[in-house]
């Protein structure tokens, strides 16, 4: 247990992607089995209990300790799980430490009347790291920044394989995944994928270079079609079992009952999860009501009911056609939708193009209707063979155009690990005209990245000779009608949001260019954003 | 402890806006702005301050505050007074006594007509291979700093702090650790730890500590070789798997930009609280505090059991309710001028 929540409390505080790899496949490396594994898991999200609810947590340390002073420290700490793992009168010798699977498979084997007598005599024989750790694990959902691509990729590194390989067996495999570690440690076989309804690692487009690319590529040799704004889907229904996975092989199939009820096929699509009323697609905005819900309501269904536009089928019937190259599975996958009775499953639609300016022509002006809420078009090699990660050559995106807004720097925040003694995270704002008719800057968004790490020096210096208060690591910036710094920020959509000041959120912003040539005065209006909104 | 029904212990100490008095003896201990005799428990700034005409403090004390100051730093002169010496000022004898703290620490011991009090000045009660150890001293009241007086503050053993940061650096062979502690005290207990923990390579200071180093040195620390961290001719790859110790503030700084995608490590008690930590962007905290801990705190007064106990800077509130709990009179003195942040 203590290596584990030594683990978390070093990725709870670490934001370079690459600092926390090497702080997994180091944890992986030298950790025996099982505690590996359980790790894997509660870092995979894979573990979940429902034995320790926050109520009695609260109830068993105050039955140690003043109620007064457990206040206080709550007050002061903010965090329930993390307040209880600090006050924790320690009984040392009390008990021996647990180890990880001493603690998941206890809890998978007891009764919730027992597992709590069991949580107690843990939190007495750990130290504060562990019991934060302990608590985590118990109350779900360990949020320490580490997502489950991520532990995937650390067990990559650790075998010396491609991350397609480990997400093939994912869904073939258990906690404490012994079988995995013996391979990927050269020990044994890789288990075989060969589950039921399992996910097959997918095929992720390059964005193309137009400045190159188009001279090389011959229009004939691509399809073209709509890049939907939605987020990218396997739907598998294989043998009985239903499964709705990520694009990186997270299982979302508790979260859209609604669409795994329509897989009423045998067979592997690949696709875009969108919101669809009577055919029609609808916004980003409505997709992002039903994403990352453990549970979902019939009101919310009923609401935005979602469904599946295909863009290529993998598995038809007992047949793998990820060999096939991709004409022939585009036939096999329009017929394989023409059978289907359900109104939630359709295809994306092939766009006819001769040459590469009559591609470009449909793309600055798609037809009314659904393509507007397509984010580009993607280019397919005809003769592309279904390959799992991002090969250079067969499948190309190519984005719309982002919108464009000029935007004045309000508040820089310090970044992390390279960019811990710069100022990197910048929020912005637009004008808007309070009640008295006064120009005021109200903050619309914030980025972080689109400039050079030149400009992030010249930057830094503007906020370091511009602060004018400081809250922790945030200064506020002097920006008014007279003086300000203004960033061209690009973005990729605009939603209404009832979380902003302003009323609108950004997808994707990022900073453009920076215009150190025009003066704050002339910055964008809010009125500006609220045209381009969505639907 | 027995003294005359007719003396209160505010006759012998009370709080003024300069700091805690003691009438008969016509001192301050501790004083926030100049006074004509100050008695000095430590060397952090905010307890040790210019411009008083007589300071009586240990011989550590006084050399702290020169260093810091300039050999003028007391105007009239100064009264070494070392661990276990006691000195008559007026009718009150007064004597010094470890408080475990930093390098030269006391406790400052009063004695007038039977009744005694401690100013404990800050103290922590485990080991430090840099100072001497807090000796409790029976009395009538205590005085307690209360800078970590919350039950959430706990400090792990340093050693495991150490041995988290050495397993940092043998994990990021390619990066900089830059351990952000404070000039005086800190600074020297954690260089002087990793010499405990087997690194004996060249451990790089921020030039802000060079002198209180050789301070330390001279009172026979022994810190290992520094070498300034300064880059020569920019080669920044030359502090790859270094560690490199600094004022807390330099992290932040752009000063810190010379070396290697660094991590920041910051040794200090309040690194327990990962709010903070996120707060300052500390990629690895490091709980190491000079001041008691809840534990250290509650078990010094139960170890005590002072008549009356008088609580000073940090989080009165909770040691008072303590307190209240242990059936051992307090009062919160609300001292004005401390920092209570850790250290200075």
């Amino acid at each position: 247990m203590r290596a584990f929540a030594h683990l978390l409390d070093r990725l709870s505080l670490t934001a370079s992607r690459n600092a926390k790899l090497t702080l997994i496949e180091g944890f992986l490396c030298v950790t025996p089995d099982p505690d590996r594994g359980y790790a894997l898991a509660a870092l995979t999200g894979a573990l979940s209990f429902d034995a320790a609810k926050p109520a009695f947590i609260r109830k068993a340390v105050e039955a140690r300790m003043d109620a007064q002073l457990f206040a206080w420290s709550y007050d002061y700490v903010g965090d329930l799980a993390e307040t209880v793992a600090l006050v924790w009168p320690a009984r040392p010798g009390a008990n021996r430490e647990p180890e990880l699977s001493e603690v998941v498979e206890a809890l998978k084997a007891t009764s919730r009347a027992q597992a709590q007598a069991l949580i107690e005599g843990w939190l007495d024989a750990l130290d504060a790291d562990g019991r934060w750790a302990l608590l985590k694990l118990m109350t779900g959902g360990l949020r320490v920044g580490v997502s489950s691509r991520l532990a995937k990729q650390a067990c990559a590194n650790l075998g010396g394989v491609p991350i397609g390989e480990i997400e093939e067996v994912w869904h073939a495999i258990e906690p404490p995944y012994g079988d995995l570690f013996a391979w990927l440690e050269g020990r044994s076989e890789r288990p075989s994928p060969d589950a039921p309804g399992r996910f097959r690692p997918v095929m992720l487009a390059q964005a193309i270079d137009e400045a190159v690319d188009f001279a090389r590529l011959d229009p004939a040799d691509y399809a073209a079609e709509w890049k939907w704004d939605g987020i990218r889907v396997q739907a598998v229904s294989e043998r009985g079992e239903r499964r709705l996975y990520t694009r990186t092989g997270d299982d979302i199939s508790a979260t859209f009952p609604d669409v795994l009820e329509a897989l009423d096929f045998e067979g592997a699509l690949d696709g875009e999860l969108l919101v669809m009323r009577d055919g029609a697609i609808a916004s980003f905005g409505d997709l992002q009501q039903r994403l990352n819900r453990k549970t979902v309501d019939a009101k919310l269904m009923a609401a935005h009911p979602a469904g599946i536009r295909a863009y290529d089928l993998l598995l038809d019937g007992e047949e793998d056609l990820r060999s096939l190259p991709f004409a022939q599975r585009r036939q096999r996958l329009e017929a394989f939708v023409s059978r289907l009775s359900t109104t939630r499953i359709d295809l994306s639609p092939m766009q006819p193009f001769e040459t590469w300016e009559g591609l470009a022509a449909l793309r600055a002006a798609p037809p009314p209707g659904d393509p507007a809420i397509a984010e580009g078009l993607m280019l397919k090699r005809w003769d592309s063979v279904y390959e799992p990660g991002r090969p250079k050559g067969p499948w190309f995106k190519w984005k719309r155009d982002p919108h464009l807004v000029d935007a004045v720097l309000m508040y820089a925040q310090r970044g992390h690990g390279r960019r811990s003694s710069f100022y990197s995270d910048y929020t912005f704002g637009v004008w808007r005209q309070d009640e008295t008719g006064e120009r005021k800057l109200t903050p619309v968004g914030k980025a972080y990245f689109g400039f050079t790490d030149e400009e992030l020096k010249q930057i830094d210096k503007f906020v370091r000779d511009n602060t004018i208060e400081r809250f922790g690591p945030v200064r506020s910036v002097r920006a008014d009608l007279e003086f300000g710094l203004v960033f061209e920020v690009a973005f990729e959509g605009l939603q209404r949001s009832t979380r902003h000041k302003s009323g609108v959120a950004m997808r994707f912003p990022r900073i453009n260019r920076i215009r150190w040539d025009k003066p704050s005065r002339e910055a964008d209006e809010l009125s500006t954003l609220e045209r381009m909104l969505e639907g | 402890m027995s003294y005359p029904a007719v003396i209160k212990p505010q006759d012998l100490l009370c709080p003024k806006p300069g700091g805690l008095y003691c009438p008969p003896g016509d001192f301050y201990i501790d004083p926030v702005r100049p006074v004509d005799r100050a008695v000095i428990t430590h060397g952090h700034s905010d307890h040790a301050r210019a411009g008083h005409n007589t300071v009586l403090a240990t011989p550590q004390t006084l050399a702290i505050m020169a260093e810091r100051y300039g050999e003028d730093f007391a105007v009239v002169g100064r009264q070494p007074l070392a661990y276990g010496e006691s000195v008559t000022i007026n009718d009150v004898e007064v004597s010094l006594v470890p408080a475990g703290h930093v390098l030269g620490s006391a406790q400052a011991v009063v004695r007038w007509k039977g009744l005694t009090i401690v100013v404990s000045g800050d103290y922590k009660r485990r080991r430090d291979p840099t100072c001497a150890r807090f000796e409790p001293t029976p009395c009538d009241v205590f005085v307690t700093e209360a800078t970590f007086g919350l039950p959430v503050f706990r400090h792990p053993d340093d050693a495991g702090e150490i041995a988290a940061l050495l397993k940092s650096v043998d994990q990021f062979p390619d990066r900089a650790h830059i351990v952000g502690a404070y000039a005086l005290g800190k600074a020297q207990r954690v260089i002087r730890l990793l010499r405990e923990a087997g690194w004996d390579r060249t451990i790089h200071v921020h030039g802000a500590m060079e002198r209180l180093n050789r301070l330390y040195e001279a009172h026979g620390v022994d810190l290992g070789p520094l070498e300034p961290a300064t880059i020569e001719r920019g080669k920044t790859g030359d502090f790859a798997g270094s560690i490199i110790v600094a004022p807390p503030s330099a992290l932040a700084d752009r000063w810190s930009r010379r070396f290697p995608d660094p991590v920041d490590c910051f040794a200090s008690g309040w690194m327990r609280v990962r709010a903070r930590a996120r707060q300052r962007g500390v990629e690895l905290p490091l709980i190491i505090s000079d001041h008691a801990d809840w534990d250290e705190l509650t078990d010094t007064l139960a170890e005590l059991r002072p008549g009356e106990v008088w609580i000073t800077h940090g989080r009165e509130e909770a040691l008072e309710r303590w307190c209240e709990l242990e059936g051992i009179p307090a009062r919160a003195l609300r001292l004005v001028g401390y920092d209570e942040d850790d250290g200075e």
